[in-house]
């Protein structure tokens, strides 16, 4: 479902233009557990970014589910991005002022999804990560492994065949983080694709493919 | 994503800082507050200087001794105007389209009725004045018709000069002195109060006549006329021109309509509230800039939160939408906040000063309403735009 055929991306950076991926092909099939690793600026980010559809490669096809999406333009991309792919960030990207309920509705406010039906799919996401308690918490009222299940639940509210994740347990304690490890692998076995980028050699050898990057190119 | 979800999270934002969100609008709500609270005292000042200039009729017109024009010749020479007289006044009053006519002279004299005194103001006039003027007798009859050229010494009391010189007695068929005539008492006016802080209870009425000899005049000062109001005023104007051309020989006079007077004076008092209205715009202009710095600080603080909800499927537009209302829901309270601030500061102003005339003008609410949600779009726009722009990946970064 994830097809990059000859992906490049370089950056300038002053006067020197950095080659963050090289000449990059990978296919990820639907439902498959993929870690990237690399040691930092290997260009394991940057993949991710691209796969993710909020960078485009500067040169390269990148298709997904069979449509080519390096040809579409921003609003495109942003309904892609909706339909397709749910997020977890290594620094959760919960929006304070909201509630962990609201959090989790927001893509559907987004995607224009009616009211009600919204409030039953929020209930059932809490549900799913285990928070109905924690509802009408704002994330200042929350630990890290529970703002984490947060985002998880907010990334798969739109119900996406694929589910990235950079750095997931990269801000929590070890207990917590094998929670949410154990979160995403739950989803990966409900046929979700999962792409995490990480470190930590005993989590990405968790994975069924493990993708090594270093200086952009795969090893 | 819908309109109701776009401003139902703007709302939710605006609230949740909510001094800030106070203090932003609060420059919004005292600019509405200010236009509303000016215009009504412009438009209050307004309807009260035209319903005093109303309130001795309508339909008038005053004919003045003397041109009121720049010849290229001394004084002396041109100084052969021809009075007006009574019997131009008994001829105009003759035209079809005049129904009424009004010689006048004013003087100021000393009354005596029995032991009391007062100097009060003298109006020459003839017996048309309550026609005219629209001003009733209170007790008694007014002058006699058909007495211009040789009246009898009959005098009419305004309604204060009546209590100041008689005190609760009857003043009917009394004998006074104005100056150093007798005259007798034939009728009390009604109260008709103050007109441009000019008493109008504090005056006696004589015939017009008797006024020339009194002030010894050789014309009056000014001729009312009561025109009938199914004649075109231009029409009526060209006949009492002519009239008086005719007699006169020349246009030795002038002509001011009320309709002249009323549209100067309501151009004039226009300007007034306008420029008023303008003061208090001044203060929405400096509220606009609060919505503008409080929305691109907004931006600026929120980028991190603009790329996730980019990253999860927010559309430029959408952004652009979110950050705009935002500014809407302020300007709507700061607009809807301020108009009910001004409307209580000026039902305030009525309650505690009745004399101040203050009345709401609609228009400039509306006006101001308008305004306001028009600064809450202009305001909000180039945030908007800012907001909007920014690079999914680079707002997700920035922290």
């Amino acid at each position: 479902m994830i097809e990059l055929e000859n992906i490049h991306r370089t950056f300038q950076v002053g006067e020197q233009s950095v080659h963050a991926l090289n000449n990059i092909n990978l296919t990820i099939n639907k439902g498959e557990y993929v870690s990237i690793m690399g040691p930092s600026g290997s260009g394991k980010s940057t993949l991710l970014n691209v796969i993710a559809l909020l960078d485009q490669p500067s040169s390269g096809i990148y298709s997904l589910n069979n449509q080519i999406v390096t040809q579409l333009d921003d609003n495109q991309l942003a309904q892609v991005r909706r339909e397709n792919i749910g997020f977890v960030f290594q620094f959760f990207h919960l929006i304070a002022r909201y509630s962990a309920a609201e959090n989790i509705e927001i893509p559907m406010i987004l995607a224009g999804v009616p009211i009600q039906e919204r409030k039953q799919r929020v209930a059932d996401a809490l549900l799913a990560v285990d928070l109905q308690q924690r509802a009408t918490h704002r994330p200042d009222q929350l630990s890290g492994g529970q703002i984490q299940r947060v985002a998880i639940a907010r990334a798969m509210i739109m119900q996406p065949q694929i589910l990235l994740a950079d750095e997931p347990t990269g801000n929590l304690d070890s207990k917590s983080g094998e929670g949410i490890i154990e979160l995403l692998e739950n989803l990966n076995q409900k046929q979700t694709t999962l792409v995490m980028i990480t470190h930590d050699e005993a989590l990405g050898s968790r994975a069924q493919r493990i993708i090594r990057l270093i200086d952009g190119k795969i090893v | 994503m819908r309109y109701i979800d776009v401003f139902n999270l703007a709302y939710r934002t605006v609230i949740s800082h909510k001094l800030r969100s106070i203090l932003t609008a609060l420059g919004l709500i005292i600019g509405i507050a200010s236009v509303i609270v000016l215009t009504s005292i412009g438009r209050g000042v307004h309807s009260y200087v035209l319903s005093e200039f109303t309130q001795f009729g309508t339909n008038l017109i005053a004919v003045f001794p003397g041109k009121t024009t720049t010849l290229g010749l001394s004084g002396a020479t041109i100084s052969t105007v021809r009075p007006l007289s009574l019997a131009d006044a008994v001829s105009l009053s003759k035209l079809d389209s005049i129904s009424a006519a009004l010689p006048l002279v004013q003087g100021n004299a000393r009354i005596e009725a029995d032991k009391k005194q007062r100097r009060t103001t003298v109006l020459g006039v003839g017996a048309a004045v309550p026609e005219i003027w629209k001003i009733k007798v209170a007790q008694g009859r007014f002058l006699p018709k058909n007495e211009q050229a040789n009246p009898r010494a009959f005098a009419v009391l305004g309604h204060k000069l009546s209590v100041e010189l008689f005190a609760g007695r009857n003043p009917l068929g009394q004998r006074i002195r104005i100056g150093s005539d007798r005259f007798r008492v034939l009728g009390v006016m009604e109260k008709k109060g103050q007109m441009m802080g000019y008493d109008m209870d504090d005056t006696i009425y004589i015939p017009t006549a008797k006024a020339l000899d009194m002030f010894d005049r050789e014309g009056v000062m000014e001729i009312d006329l009561l025109y009938n109001s199914k004649i075109q005023l231009k029409q009526v104007e060209k006949e009492v021109k002519r009239l008086l051309q005719r007699r006169h020989g020349r246009e030795d006079f002038s002509i001011i309509t009320q309709d002249q007077m009323l549209k100067s004076m309501d151009s004039i008092l226009n300007v007034l509230t306008l420029s008023v209205a303008a003061l208090g715009s001044i203060s929405l202009l400096v509220g606009s800039v609060g919505i503008l710095t409080i929305m691109t600080i907004a931006v600026s603080e929120r980028i991190s939160e603009i790329g996730l909800l980019r990253a999860v499927g927010a559309e430029r537009g959408m952004i652009f939408k979110m950050f705009l209302s935002e500014a809407l829901v302020l300007s709507f309270i700061g607009g809807v906040v301020g108009i009910f601030l001004g409307i209580f500061i000026v039902q305030m102003i009525k309650f505690a000063m009745p004399v101040l005339p203050v009345q709401l003008a609609w228009f400039y609410i509306l006006a101001a309403f308008i305004i306001s949600l028009l600064i809450g779009v202009i305001a909000g726009v180039i945030p908007a735009i800012k907001a909007a722009k920014l690079h999914p990946l680079d707002a997700l970064r920035a922290e």
